[in-house]
């Protein structure tokens, strides 16, 4: 990141607030979209100190969950067209999706139409396993998806 | 006189600088007790100091002066002749020049200055000196900090004490303390040196003189204060608050009215500043200055204030609350803000000085007039556009604020205000004179903003008029302008109100167009007088209203909920004042009309609405509760003789109810209030003669919640009634069980007892548990008729199964006179006694143990015999056990050592198999080996364990004037401990092992947590085996829970880990079978979060374990429940960081 920031001044949002969910011990907890987005709207984004959420990189609505069939579908919005760091983010979805549900969920990443110069080439690959699986075996890459799940600088 | 031989070594090892000071402390107090004790004089000290007082070395010279000054500061209350003063003050004043010794002098001089008349004061001439010298001698701003406090303290002292003498000084002394305090920044100086300002300002009242030429200068110097705000974080050396020195700087600005033309304009500019404590402080400052300033000259700022007070309160303003729960009872409650409270307040004053000026200023105001004419064209709230919502509510508060503060602004305030917005809203005085009061016209629309105003305006008038009742302030207000206007438009207002109640939509949450409509109306009524500003008839007119709500808008559930909660109020209101028509109305129109609710024979309306509205307004006043209770008492009565005589169960669920709210809800009230005793007993009595005459058919009795419902409210009234009262009631009681049943009290008091001869019928079995119930209340005082058939009665009842009856012998047992207690002779039977009875009473077995052909027939046995199983009636067993378990609680409560035998009973039929170290049963048993190891009867023994421990609702309860021992289940609990390692160590069989592992659980699971903690080490592994034994059945799964949270509590306690790091292994193992235990959710997420907990122990004993963790906590975060899912989220993050961050494995 020696040649400077990709989005310099990226566009901050509010904070939304953590709804409550009402206690009701004979609903059917069917896993929902809000599960998922209280799981990953705190990821750091990989370039400023704001979460995902702040940035507005990831809303509750563009994330749809299928329970019955077990699929999770993330669309999210990089900030500017030309983000190198989609990848990043995309990643970063994924590894923690992977740690907090059970392997049988088919968890598929892309960037929301029209977001992104090179769309095609993101979304490819992100669902790609092995080029997950690889990119993840970069130490470099690892070491930057773990600084973003874990930051605490948020 | 060895004392004074020390002298010169006591000075000299206090002025030697290499002593320690502990030495220099101690030699000092020494020196104070010399003189103190009039051993030492002072001439002699000062003679024996001599030299170091005067000598040339600067250090030598310092530490002797301050010896002298600390001895004089130790003798301040002590008397010196006024030459011994004279010279001693000389002294301290010419050394004040000393700089370089100037500690000891400055603390000289205070000690001397501080002294009081009785004892010998400096004289005033003295004291100038000491001014003088002070003033042209010292640059207090070069000095350290703590002598900068002395020299403020100092002159402090000097104007306080010798104010007289030391204004002559004049210019000097203005001088001198603005230059002392000028660029002063530590608190503790400042705090001084805001007084020292303020006496200074005192001693030159006169406005023209020497004051004004100095203002502008102190002022300067004042003014870079404020806002008071610390740069650094207070720390511990920090004895000042914040809001302490703000408060001495405010009382230094508000001294004198001198300051007005510099002051006021300051506040004014920092009340614009943006920082939010600056703005606070400006509104508090100016309220405090307007009050020392006076009317005159705040007249002149008033206009300024006026509108950033405005900008303030509009800022700052949040969206009221509307909701009736909220704490204000009148007006309309906001969210509570400092700066608006402030603001308010010093409105208030503005208003209370200048009331013409601000009036004015208000009514003239564009802002407020653009809300009257904007406001017009919305009619309901949530039409209303934000911006002009925040409007509406400013300009609302300000004239709530207004209208509370005076008479004569609140006359105003209505003459313009009052009269547009009546204007507006299509009143006029002389329509309103058309209509007789009571006609109400048809509803239609009226603006919200205006009647939001209203209700302002009328809640500040309310809290005016509420404050002129008050004794001191007596006022009658009645010729007011206001009041008569408000007269003029009461009935007007009326139909507003009450059209915007009839108009308003159900929704949720509270509309405020209901809230509006029905406040404005309890405001109305809250008027006091009972026919002036409010008629009489009008505030009928309001209670009709709520009433007809209240009877049948009941489907407009919050409309509902709000209006009860307005006739509430008005209840508590018109309470205070008992005797005026109003109350009386109130009575009328409200409290009967509820009560004839109940009486009405009305399916459309809901039973739980008529209860809910009856308590509530029955809880509003003494007089309206007991008219309540009388009415549901009627209705009580007279639907259980419609159950008992006529057998109609519909009755049945309505007394149920009825009853559950006279148990639930007016008792506790009457209780916390007092004074209903008398209707509570007749209430009970009454209960019992209905019993008596439910002679006929016995239908009715199957109904088994009515029989609860009764028993319940039979306890908590006898439960709170008086010793007398309680005696009337058991009285009655038993007149009526001895009459009235089945039972020949004449041959339960023969032995045998002969349980076989009696069938209880269902009606008897109600009598009895009623009649136990009544028993389980009493006072330990209350004396209960022939107790000794009532013992029997209550044997042979328990051996037929019959609960209640085992709760009473139970509470008897535990409120009874022990023998060598028992002062005062009387027939009542004593503990010893009483214990007696229970266990060696004979039984005789004709009837009750046909089945047991071999020793049957003329035996004769004892309770204990039948909890052991002799025979094999099994059901006979179990209702034996089940009534000694509750008459071993009631042992175990008052620490009896009973109890010990109680439970080695119970053991015995839980370890039938290996009955060794238990040589009390023994000879008991040593017939019975034909052993009776029923399944059933083994779990109920080990179920009575829960029964020992557990604290019940039902009886033994701290309501029912039982008698606890402290600390009862831990010594229970430590007694028990090693009787049950033994015994599990010992029995061989999987079955009765479990069920002692039973037992144990209950134990464990209700003895508090830092007592099973003290013991983690030893239990832990039974725990484990307690909880993978209750894993089995479903039913247990409350009791697993129960016992999991037990495990949690030493997981996450520091002295459990302890315990822990050794079965690590095992703990696991079975916390893992729990994370997908099916039959219940906590108990899931419990496991997950011990297991979290457990993450946090030493690496390499979990280290191990660690795959087996995650494995199984992949399969909760497939949970169907959320918070499980949650919970492993966090666990399998806790457990996959052990080793690193991935979750390979």
């Amino acid at each position: 990141m020696t040649l400077g920031l990709i989005n310099a001044n990226p566009v901050v949002h509010a904070k939304k607030e953590r709804v409550a969910r009402t206690e009701d011990p004979h609903a059917d907890d069917a896993v929902d979209p809000l599960d998922i987005y209280d799981f990953v709207r705190d990821i750091r984004d990989p370039e400023h100190p704001y979460s995902l959420e702040q940035l507005s990189v990831l809303s509750e609505e563009s994330i749809t969950v299928d329970d019955k069939l077990g699929r999770i579908l993330i669309t999210f919005t990089p900030t500017i067209q030309h983000c190198s760091m989609a990848t990043v983010i995309g990643l970063c979805l994924r590894v923690k999706l992977k740690h907090f549900f059970p392997p049988h969920y088919k968890v598929d990443i892309k960037v929301s139409p029209g977001s992104h110069a090179d769309e095609e080439s993101v979304n490819k690959q992100l669902n790609d396993k092995e080029r997950v699986a690889a990119a993840l075996e970069n130490p470099n890459l690892r070491q930057l998806v773990d600084e973003c799940l874990y930051s605490n600088e948020l | 006189m060895a004392k004074l031989d020390h002298l010169t070594q006591h000075i000299e090892s206090y002025v030697d600088s290499s002593a320690t000071p502990a030495q220099q402390a101690a030699s000092l107090d020494a020196i104070g007790c010399l003189v103190k004790s009039d051993a030492l004089t002072l001439e002699a000290l000062v003679r024996e100091l001599g030299m170091y007082l005067t000598t040339t070395d600067d250090i030598i010279r310092a530490r002797g002066i301050y010896l002298l000054a600390e001895v004089l500061t130790r003798i301040e209350s002590k008397p010196l002749d006024s030459a011994t003063i004279h010279s001693l003050i000389v002294f301290f004043k010419d050394r004040l020049a000393d700089w370089r010794a100037l500690r000891g002098a400055l603390v000289g001089c205070l000690a001397l200055i501080r002294r009081k008349t009785n004892v010998g004061m400096v004289i005033g001439s003295d004291a100038k000196a000491v001014a003088q010298s002070f003033l042209e001698n010292m640059q207090v701003q070069s000095l350290a900090q703590h002598d900068r406090k002395l020299c403020f303290e100092l002159l402090g002292g000097l104007l306080e004490c010798y104010s007289d003498t030391v204004a002559s000084l004049g210019e000097h002394l203005f001088f001198g303390i603005c230059e002392a305090m000028d660029a002063e920044k530590d608190p503790e100086c400042l705090m001084l040196a805001f007084r020292n300002v303020e006496s200074l300002v005192r001693l030159y009242p006169d406005a023209s003189g020497l004051l004004a030429n100095f203002v502008g200068d102190l002022f300067d110097i004042l003014e870079s204060y404020f806002p008071i705000h610390f740069t650094h974080p207070s720390g511990g050396d920090i004895n000042v608050r914040r809001d302490e020195l703000s408060k001495a700087l405010m009382s230094a600005f508000s001294s004198t009215p001198l300051f007005e033309p510099f002051v006021i304009p300051l506040l004014l500019e920092k009340l614009s500043s943006s920082l939010l404590s600056a703005k606070v402080d400006s509104l508090k400052y100016l309220r405090a200055c307007a009050v020392e300033y006076g009317a005159e000259r705040m007249a002149n700022h008033a206009k300024a204030i006026w509108s950033l007070l405005k900008d303030a309160i509009s800022t700052y303003l949040e969206e009221p609350v509307f909701l009736f729960s909220s704490a204000s009872v009148v007006g309309i409650t906001f969210q509570n803000n400092e700066i608006i409270t402030e603001a308010l307040s010093l409105l208030q004053q503005l208003v209370m000085q200048n009331s013409d000026l601000l009036v004015n200023l208000i009514i003239d105001d564009e802002d407020v007039n653009m809300v009257f004419n904007s406001l017009a064209y919305h009619e309901k709230y949530n039409a209303i556009p934000v911006q002009e919502k925040q409007k509406l509510h400013v300009i609302g508060r300000i004239l709530y604020v207004t209208a509370k503060t005076s008479f004569s602004s609140c006359n105003l305030v209505f003459q313009s205000l009052f009269s547009k917005i009546m204007k507006t809203l299509g009143f006029s005085i002389k329509n309103n004179d058309s209509l007789p009061n009571d006609d109400i016209l048809p509803p239609r629309r009226f603006k919200f903003g205006f009647l939001y105003l209203c209700i302002e305006l009328l809640a500040g008038c309310l809290d005016l008029i509420a404050l002129s009742e008050e004794p001191l302030v007596h006022y009658d207000f009645e010729h007011e302008m206001f009041c008569t206007t408000l007269n003029s438009f009461s009935s007007s207002l009326f139909n507003a109100f009450g059209s915007a109640v009839a108009l308003s939509s159900d929704d949720h949450p509270l509309d405020p167009d209901i809230y509006i409509g029905v406040k404005g109306l309890q405001i109305l009524a809250m008027f006091p007088g009972d026919a002036f500003p409010i008629p009489k008839s009008l505030f009928e007119n309001i209670l009709r209203k709520f009433m007809s709500i209240i009877t049948e808008d009941f489907h407009k559930t919050i409309l509902w909920d709000v209006a009860l909660k307005a006739l509430v109020h008005i209840g508590s209101f018109v309470q205070k004042f008992h005797e005026s028509e109003k109350a009386m109305s109130y009575r009328s129109f409200v409290v009967e009309k509820t009560v004839e609710l109940l009486s009405l024979d009305d399916t459309t309306m809901s039973f739980s609405f008529k209860v809910e509205a009856l308590s509530n307004i029955g809880m509003t006043g003494m007089e309206h509760m007991l008219k309540v209770l009388q009415g549901l008492e009627g209705a009580i009565f007279s639907s259980l003789s419609d159950v008992f005589v006529h057998g109609n169960l519909r009755s049945a669920k309505t007394v149920v109810q009825l009853l559950e709210c006279y148990s639930s809800k007016l008792l506790p009230w009457t209780r916390e209030n007092g004074g209903f005793e008398e209707s509570v007993v007749h209430f009970a009595v009454e209960i019992w003669s209905q019993l008596g005459n439910c002679m006929g058919s016995s239908i009715s009795f199957e109904e088994k919640g009515l029989l609860d419902a009764i028993m319940k409210v039979m306890k908590l009234a006898v439960g709170c009634c008086s010793v007398e009262s309680q005696n009337i009631i058991i009285q009655k009681a038993y007149s009526i069980l001895s009459s009235h049943t089945s039972f020949e009290f004449k041959e339960l008091e023969e032995l045998p007892l002969t349980p076989g001869k009696y069938d209880i019928s269902l009606r008897d079995e109600w009598v009895l548990s009623i009649f136990a119930s009544a028993v389980i209340a009493v006072c330990p005082q209350t004396s209960i008729p022939n107790e000794r058939v009532v013992f029997h009665l209550f044997i042979i009842a328990l051996l037929k199964g019959v609960v209640p009856v085992a709760q009473a012998l139970g509470s008897m047992i535990n409120k009874m006179v022990s023998k060598s207690n028992a002062t005062e002779i009387s027939s009542d039977l004593t503990l010893e006694e009483a214990l007696d009875i229970i266990f060696n009473t004979k039984i005789s077995a004709i009837g009750i143990l046909q089945k047991c052909n071999r020793m049957s027939n003329g035996r004769e046995v004892v309770l204990t015999d039948l909890c052991l199983g002799v025979g094999t009636d099994r059901l006979l067993q179990i209702n034996a056990l089940c009534g000694l378990s509750w008459i071993g609680k009631g042992l175990l409560l008052r620490g009896h050592e009973k109890i010990k035998d109680v439970t080695m009973i119970l053991l015995e039929c839980l370890s039938s198999g290996t009955k060794s170290a238990l040589p009390l049963i023994h000879d008991a048993s040593e017939n019975t080996d034909e052993k009776n190891s029923d399944p059933l009867v083994m779990k109920c023994a080990a179920d009575a364990f829960h029964v020992l421990m557990s604290d019940s609702e039902d009886c033994l309860h701290r309501n029912f004037h039982v008698r606890i021992r402290p600390l009862y289940k831990q010594r229970f609990f430590a007694s028990m401990m090693p009787i049950f390692q033994q015994l599990i160590s010992k029995s061989q069989s999987s079955f009765p092992r479990s069920l002692l592992y039973r037992a144990l659980a209950h134990i464990i699971s209700d003895t508090p947590l830092i007592v099973v903690l003290s013991e983690a080490k030893k239990l832990v592994p039974v725990l484990l085996d307690c909880l993978s034994m209750l894993t089995e059945d479903i039913q247990d799964k409350d009791m697993l829970y129960g016992l999991l949270l037990v495990l949690s509590g030493i997981l996450t306690e520091k002295n459990g880990h302890e315990a822990v790091a050794e079965n690590v292994h095992v703990i696991i193992n079975c916390l893992i079978r729990l994370v997908d235990y099916p039959h219940k959710m906590l108990v899931r997420e419990t496991a997950i979060q011990c297991l979290l907990a457990m993450a946090e122990l030493p690496h390499s004993r979990i280290y191990p374990m660690r795959k087996q963790v995650l494995q199984a906590i992949v399969k909760a975060l497939d949970d169907k429940k959320r918070t499980v899912r949650l919970e492993a989220v966090k666990c399998r993050q806790a457990w996959a960081s052990t080793a690193s961050r991935s979750l390979h494995f």
